[in-house]
């Protein structure tokens, strides 16, 4: 790939990631959205966001990746989803019960 | 293009800086995410002790937007003149120009980590200090170990620019930029998390 | 009290006889008595060390050729070396508590509260963190390298690192001996308890430090690993190729990498809560204790299976080389080690069913729970297999694997019982929990790091280790442990709580008295296994075996001299299918010069700074507990300046010239072709040198 190419490439990925942070924190100031919305908008662009910075800063693919690479990111993923979220619910269950 | 591991491949024509940056490289990712796994959990615990205020401050009253608008920018921008200076390297664009948009990415580090320490002092100013409450508590220990992470980041690249006056760009330089640079743009994945989770879901 | 400015908080009564001197009554002297006791045992034994070293000029060898070697698997021994002497103080604490319990009927006893408190606490925190993780970690070490084919782990300086950290760890425990007191919050350190409104002193703090130290080391011991395992495999060795062994040592590495963050956010919060007044589990500030059981068992559980996999692995290889045959199962091993790793993230709350949330939650963790015994199962039934219809050796690491094959399913059929919450609730925080988990821990774990160490000792040496002392240990082991443990579990039935110093049940006598006597063989096991080691190294020209394969072996690490030379193989290892080193005697390959002759290899060079690191660590540590900043301040500064220095070294690596690796190679066909071949008959005789008839060519003459 050429320099201009991928230069272009980190651009896109930053210009991206702009357009998915600005808003959601002009949101949160406004106070326009009720706040269940407003958290499923930010953890939306949250989850897009760091597929952005993957795919363009990080340059993890789907295809052409190497295997080892994508294991990892995939059980990283299961790990924190099973220790936060497993966090969350206990603590949240406990407050419930106290 | 085969990617041979995360962050920029320097690609075939770098030699053996390409071959021993798959290892390296690799084994820094995996460290990464194991601190992901650190992350996760802070903000899990962060999450868990939002309600616990305990008659102190609450996130309305401590959390400037604006500055971390600013300093959310500040990162993203960084993390773009990064991968501009990772580019320079693989191009062989010249020292210089490595070290410009090093250096540049330096200061806006740098200028991320002072708007935080303001934000930090004004808090403390507030009464939001960590022994008040859980939830500040648990605020604490997260928000300023990824500026700790921040400043260590900027800490190595010191580092490795004195090893560039020394060598030059070798082989060492680069695999270490390299791995800078995987550090870098990861931090800025956290710092989404900690702007969603702490910022935002404590404002909503 | 403001800390002083040089010395921190620290002052005379840290001494080991402050307990002595403000003994009130005869308990409280007993007491001191015994803590100075130990103290002084463990300082002797330094001197003695040292004494040793200084007569022999040892200090510049341990320095150049074991402290800042960066080979894998010198850096394993250490590791192992480790782990026994640390074993010898928790078996002796062990004891002394055993002692205790027999002695504590009505009042009696040696130990006050406060003292037992301290020994169950080093106790758990020695035989986890520095017993069972460095042995195992030092067997990964050793041995997974070599059976993949590979020259070295990927990064050879972090390995020193790990181990500098893990050291350092191990130090601070045993420091806290002499300058006193450790934590009395057990080896979980559960806050309240030691938050510092209850334990203002130094002792939690040891614990934080110790277990924090030893938690980096393993996160970056399990980086090392994984990456090595997906990255350093010889060609031809696919993953579906790899020795068992490898396969759970991979799973445990996954497992540190993820599992020990928990733990690193438990200690550090927890630090944070102690020195700067935080209030994460503290019971006001709106703080919340159970976030801490919820993080500690985040860790604590997958813990158990980075415990239990490889000594799994172990067994994978004792049963097929002691059978003469493949393993039984190869695919559903596998399949059912990483079912398990997997499966040890998802069960964690198992630890604490009694903490007051809901029922539902608790029944999704419980029947997860139960869910682990399936792949545990699998495996026992694949060992059996493997056993049946081979030629079954019952050799010392034989003793060890029948032992825990009958021991670990009873063990594992408490754990189901315990896994259903309403039974937990019955017998939550009693002895059938400590019978449990020893009962998993030591047939499982312990007696697999002893037939690993059993198995593998030749391939670090060039000798064997003696058997008939071998059979004695194991026989004590076993025999130790069912007589230790098993009355625990009808003590535990019979309500007697754990962590008890004192009772007035008259009935629990005869049974604390039997586990006495269980306590007692396993002290004469443990110097069973001294003497073993030091008859062996008397009679290690009868029992040794140069050419490196004793037991018939059938992964590539067999294919090496004993003992291995620094670079492992003379040239790139190829295979074409799983029991490599074995197929390769069958065809009778395993002899001939190699394709292509020798050439250079690059070895890592020497390095400091894994000692830096570990002299640091334990520096740090110390300054953290006892308050003085100024240390605590430089030794940081230290492990950075090294760091960051290191990043400026361009030499890491030296070569050994072609010429050396063929004169080494020469001298060794020499020697295969000069001994005769042994048979599994004559396997345990002075006639094994090391060089096998393989089995199937055994079986068609």
């Amino acid at each position: 790939m050429s320099v201009k190419k991928e230069r272009r490439s980190y651009l896109i990925g930053y210009v991206l990631a702009l357009i998915l942070t600005l808003p959601v924190l002009g949101l949160t100031a406004s106070g326009a959205l009720p706040r269940g919305t407003l958290l499923w908008v930010a953890g939306v662009a949250a989850v897009v966001q760091i597929a952005v910075h993957f795919r363009f800063f990080l340059h993890i693919r789907l295809k052409g990746q190497t295997r080892e690479d994508l294991h990892l990111i995939l059980f990283t993923t299961l790990i924190l989803a099973l220790m936060g979220g497993g966090t969350i619910w206990i603590m949240a269950d406990l407050a419930a019960r106290m | 293009m085969n990617t041979r591991h995360p962050g920029l491949n320097l690609g075939a024509h770098h030699g053996a800086a390409d071959d021993a940056a798959e290892v390296e490289i690799f084994g820094f990712w995996v460290f990464m995410m194991s601190d992901a796994v650190l992350f996760g959990l802070l903000m899990a615990t962060y999450v868990s002790f939002l309600g616990a205020t305990h008659g102190g401050p609450g996130p309305q009253t401590l959390f400037d937007l604006r500055s971390i608008t600013v300093q959310t920018v500040l990162l993203l921008t960084s993390s773009l003149t990064m991968g501009l200076a990772q580019l320079a390297m693989k191009h062989e664009e010249g020292t210089r120009r490595i070290v410009v948009w090093l250096l540049v990415s330096l200061g806006l580090g740098g200028a991320f980590l002072a708007l935080e320490m303001h934000d930090f002092l004004s808090m403390i100013d507030k009464g939001g200090v960590p022994q008040a409450s859980g939830f500040l508590s648990a605020y604490w220990a997260l928000v300023p170990l990824h500026g700790l992470h921040v400043a260590s980041a900027g800490l190595w690249m010191l580092a490795i620019l004195g090893q560039m006056a020394w060598y030059g760009v070798d082989d060492g330089v680069k695999t270490g930029l390299l791995r800078l640079g995987v550090l870098w743009h990861f931090l800025d994945v956290v710092w989404i998390g900690i702007f969603t989770i702490v910022f935002v879901g404590g404002l909503a | 009290m403001t800390p002083d400015i040089l010395l921190g908080r620290l002052d005379a009564s840290a001494l080991p006889w402050h307990e002595i001197t403000e003994a009130e009554n005869r308990l409280q002297l007993l007491s001191g008595i015994v803590g100075l006791a130990a103290a002084l045992l463990a300082v002797v034994a330094a001197l003695a060390v040292a004494a040793i070293l200084t007569r022999r000029r040892g200090w510049g060898p341990l320095w150049r050729d074991w402290a800042t070697s960066l080979d894998h698997k010198k850096i394993g021994i250490m590791y192992v070396v480790v782990a026994f002497a640390m074993l010898a103080r928790g078996v002796a604490e062990a004891a002394v508590m055993r002692l205790q319990q027999a002695l504590g009927a009505d009042g009696g006893g040696i130990l006050t509260p406060d003292h037992f408190g301290q020994l169950f606490s080093t106790h758990g925190t020695i035989m986890i963190f520095f017993v069972a993780m460095p042995f195992l970690t030092g067997l990964i070490n050793f041995v997974m390298p070599m059976q993949i084919g590979a020259r070295d782990v990927s990064f050879p300086l972090l390995n020193s690192v790990s181990l500098g950290l893990t050291v350092a760890g191990a130090a601070l425990v045993m420091i806290s001996l002499v300058i006193q007191p450790f934590s009395t919050g057990g080896w979980s350190g559960y806050p309240p308890f030691t938050e510092i409104s209850f334990q203002p002193g130094a002792g939690p703090d040891y614990w934080i430090w110790a277990v924090t130290l030893s938690s980096l080391g393993s996160t970056l011991s399990g980086i090392n690993f994984t990456v090595t395992i997906y990255k350093e495999r010889c060609e031809g060795m696919r993953l579906m190729r790899m020795p068992m062994f490898c396969w759970t040592s991979l799973c445990t590495s996954i497992l540190m990498i993820f599992a020990m963050p928990p733990l690193t956010v438990a200690t550090g919060l927890l630090a944070l809560d102690r020195y700067l007044g935080f209030h994460v589990f503290t019971n006001d500030g709106g703080g919340n204790v159970m976030l801490f059981a919820n993080l500690f068992w985040l860790f604590g559980h997958p813990e158990v299976y980075i415990l239990i996999l490889p000594a799994f692995g172990v067994w994978s290889e004792v049963f097929s080389t002691f059978s003469g045959k493949g393993i039984y199962g190869y695919f559903t091993l596998v399949l059912a080690t990483m079912c398990i790793a997997v499966l040890s993230f998802t069960v964690w709350v198992h630890h604490f069913f009694t903490m007051g949330q809901s029922a539902d939650l608790n029944a999704v963790f419980g029947i997860a729970t139960m869910t682990i015994s399936i792949p545990t199962g699998v495996k026992i039934y694949d060992w059996m297999l493997t056993m049946y219809r081979g030629r079954v050796r019952i050799t010392v690491p034989m003793v060890y694997a029948v032992g825990f094959l009958f021991l670990f399913v009873l063990g594992g059929m408490s754990g189901v019982l315990l896994a259903n919450p309403s039974i937990d609730f019955q017998v939550h925080n009693t002895l059938f929990l400590v019978a449990h988990f020893h009962n998993m821990l030591i047939p499982g774990t312990l007696f697999g790091m002893i037939a690993g160490y059993t198995l593998w000792f030749p391939k670090a040496f060039g000798f064997r280790l003696d058997d008939r002392w071998g059979y004695r240990a194991a026989g004590l082991w076993i025999v130790g442990f069912i007589l230790a443990f098993f009355p625990l579990y009808l003590l535990g039935l019979m309500g007697m709580p754990r962590r008890l110093v004192g009772f007035f049940e008259e009935g629990w006598l005869p049974l604390t008295l039997a586990a006495l006597a269980g306590a007692g063989c396993i002290v004469l096991a443990v110097i069973a296994l001294g003497v073993q080691l030091a008859v062996s190294i008397r009679r290690r020209e009868a029992l040794a075996v140069p050419v490196g394969d004793p037991w018939d072996g059938r992964s590539l690490e067999w294919a090496l001299p004993a003992p291995a030379p620094e670079w492992n193989f003379p040239t790139d290892p190829v295979v074409n299918g799983r029991d490599a080193f074995m197929q390769l005697k069958r065809q009778g390959g395993h002899l001939d010069r190699p394709e292509g002759g020798f050439g250079d290899i690059r070895v890592p060079r020497e390095s400091a700074i894994g000692p830096i690191v570990a002299v640091a660590g334990t520096a740090a540590g110390f300054a953290l507990t006892w308050y003085i900043w100024w240390l605590a301040a430089l030794s940081v500064a230290v492990i950075v300046g090294a760091m960051i220095a290191r990043g400026f070294v361009r030499d890491a690596w030296r070569t050994i010239p072609a010429a050396t690796v063929e004169a080494h190679w020469t001298a060794w066909r020499a020697l295969a072709d000069a001994t005769p071949r042994v048979r599994r008959s004559d396997e345990l005789r002075p006639a094994n040198r090391g060089h096998a008839v393989p089995a199937a060519e055994e079986r068609s003459t």
